[in-house]
């Protein structure tokens, strides 16, 4: 009686598993160097998040990114990589005036309209993006 | 007899003028299994008769950076000498298990997925060597990926010229109109490199690649 009790909750449990968004504000890596950047994203993909930033890296943080990535999936056991998307408003469809401004914008408080995710290889099978929307598929746990 | 003489100088002139930088190195980008060795392989084959790598169906067949010394394209008047360099498929993720469906073993698998991170890591610091890119996408593949998004990022921001090639044309799923869509701001070539199909608009836009490069 007792086993079938506890077969029933791990059972449940496998049913309801976790999986955390952990959300990161830019001002939380703004004044981050780009290695203690990437470690810290590092660092929370390996273990087993999902990260939702707000803003993007820049371009050659994102080759770091995967590079630093390639190195781990070579040292830690069973880490296979990290998906990653960055969502931003179409630029083309601004006028004029709301290109000037995003571009003051982006230059005193980074590009903080854009969104980036990342997220263990493990846990997300591939994310899908096109211009309007990201389509994320889990792997089944 | 002079006219000609005068002529040929003249032609030599501005030809040397108009060359841009010698002895530039244009590297092969792009995802895994887009057919950067194929494109590759037909450069070398039209034009110095030998193949550089071998290709296959199974991703990450290129595991290290290959490149041909002295490419040397004639074409329509043009000439052009490069390095080719052909890099490993840039990924964000490797798995083994992913090589074991193409009825490879464990231990194969595994080693191979080894030796596809050091590619990639290899790919990447390649960056810093290549005076222009080609950057080679599967025309029937989602072209909003995010490696082929963050590839052409890094090379703007490193000012490297960039010619983004839409390959396997041939194939029923093709969308090169999704493929111009997505990257507006470059020139985009759809060509089938395994049956050389529009390889002379292709040959057109590389000597046009080759002249943004900064002497």
């Amino acid at each position: 009686m007792m086993q079938t009790k506890k077969m029933s909750k791990n059972k449940n449990k496998s049913k309801h598993e976790a999986l955390t968004l952990q959300f990161i504000p830019f001002s939380e890596i703004e004044k981050l160097d780009s290695t203690a950047r990437i470690r810290k994203l590092l660092e929370i993909v390996l273990n087993n998040k999902i990260i939702v930033i707000q803003g993007k890296l820049r371009a050659e943080e994102e080759t770091r990114l995967i590079e630093d990535t390639m190195v781990m999936v070579g040292k830690v056991k069973g880490f296979r990589g990290i998906e990653l998307a960055v969502v931003s408003p179409n630029a083309k469809e601004r006028d004029f005036m709301s290109k000037v401004k995003h571009g003051i914008a982006n230059a005193l408080v980074g590009q903080t309209d854009s969104l980036t995710i990342i997220g263990p290889a493990a846990i997300i099978k591939d994310m899908k993006r096109d211009p309007r929307k990201l389509e994320v598929m889990m792997s089944g746990r | 007899m002079v006219l000609k003489i005068l002529t040929n100088f003249f032609k030599r002139i501005f030809s040397e003028m108009f060359k841009g930088k010698t002895n530039i190195s244009i590297g092969f980008y792009g995802p895994p299994n887009a057919g950067k060795t194929s494109l590759a392989n037909r450069i070398c084959k039209d034009w110095t008769g030998e193949e550089i790598g071998t290709v296959s169906r199974v991703p990450h067949e290129t595991r290290k950076v290959q490149f041909r010394e002295k490419v040397d394209i004639k074409y329509k008047e043009n000439q052009l000498t490069f390095k080719l360099v052909d890099t490993p498929g840039i990924a964000t993720k490797i798995d083994y298990e992913d090589f074991m469906k193409f009825k490879m073993k464990k231990k194969e698998a595994q080693s191979r997925a080894k030796e596809a991170t050091q590619g990639i890591i290899e790919s990447i610091k390649w960056l810093d060597d290549v005076d222009a890119v080609v950057v080679v996408v599967d025309s029937t593949e989602n072209p909003y990926s995010q490696v082929n998004v963050t590839i052409i990022g890094n090379l703007v921001a490193r000012k490297i010229p960039v010619l983004i090639v839409a390959n396997k044309i041939d194939s029923r799923k093709s969308d090169i109109k999704k493929c111009e869509d997505a990257f507006p701001e470059y020139d985009v070539v759809g060509i089938s490199a395994k049956y050389g199909t529009n390889m002379e608009e292709f040959y057109e836009s590389l000597f046009k690649l080759a002249k943004k490069v900064k002497k």
